[in-house]
């Protein structure tokens, strides 16, 4: 049995897995943070 | 702990730590991992799929880690009151999760070529999967109380008795008859041939560095989204 195919399909999934939960909490970093930036800029302009 | 207790104090650690733990974790995870699909030869009778052991192995160790750091997060939270505790737990549940099926998916492919099976209903396998059920819970029960905006007491309870699940998966080679292989790395040193064992390290680490910098960054944007809930709340009563 080749067993390249199977460690290959290991070393992608765990790669897609990684990239995908830096990816998704970095976005979401960057949302709340901006928009708590918003929120701050919005209430100064009022004052 | 309690110098960190502060978000303003902690998000001026937390910033330039985040990047900083997020490229030295992808150096290090690629290091090790040309080493282990390029450099290290095959082993005698599992043949090339040992090379799964270079990612395998440090998501089994984040699974469990991500833990034992909600276990100690939630008692932070509950002896201490520490503000941050109950926002890190949170933090770290998801990846805690995703590195858990990532083992379970990585020991499956990996059980194939050499045990013959995908799934085998054995002690380490079961008491892996059942951690992550325990994190599924935890999620759930973390998002449910967040949502009723009442302190969560109950997850961190939770998370404090989920860690029993943990010397289950340690000693599960142990206490029962396993298709999973014993312990080959202890304080004692390791079962696996240097020429092998090399490029593990670099993943583990580099592996546990990304970790932190994901629950850094979730901490982040949990710490925003409570900034930005607690001035709207402001706002609405001015």
């Amino acid at each position: 049995m080749n067993h390249w195919p199977f460690v290959i399909a290991a070393y992608l999934v765990v790669a897609a897995g990684t990239v995908g939960i830096i990816g998704w909490s970095w976005r979401a970093m960057r949302n709340a943070e901006r928009a708590v930036d918003r929120l701050t800029q919005a209430s100064a302009a009022d004052q | 702990m309690h110098a960190l207790a502060n978000p303003a104090r902690f998000l001026r650690i937390a910033r330039p730590l985040t990047g900083v733990t997020l490229l030295l974790g992808v150096v290090l995870v690629a290091i090790g991992v040309f080493g282990g699909l390029l450099l290290t030869p095959a082993e005698r009778f599992q043949g090339e799929s040992v090379r799964i052991l270079y990612i395998h192995v440090p998501t089994a160790w984040l699974g469990m880690a991500g833990w034992s750091g909600i276990a100690i997060a939630s008692l932070a939270q509950l002896v201490w009151r520490h503000p941050l505790a109950g926002i890190a737990a949170r933090a770290i549940a998801v990846p805690g999760a995703l590195f858990t099926g990532l083992c379970l998916i990585t020991g499956s492919i990996w059980g194939r070529p050499t045990w013959g099976t995908w799934w085998e209903w054995d002690g380490r396998m079961t008491s892996m999967l059942v951690m992550l059920f325990l994190y599924c819970g935890y999620i759930a029960l973390s998002n449910a109380r967040n949502e009723r905006g009442s302190v969560d007491r109950i997850a961190a309870i939770y998370g404090i008795f989920g860690a029993i699940n943990l010397p289950i998966i340690h000693f599960s080679v142990t206490w029962w008859n396993t298709l999973h292989q014993g312990q080959s790395i202890g304080f004692n040193g390791s079962k696996i041939a240097p020429e092998l064992l090399w490029p593990l390290p670099f993943t583990m680490l580099g592996f546990s560095m990304i970790f932190v910098g994901v629950v850094l960054m979730r901490m982040r944007a949990l710490i925003a989204l409570n900034k930005r809930e607690a001035r709207l709340r402001r706002l609405v009563q001015a």
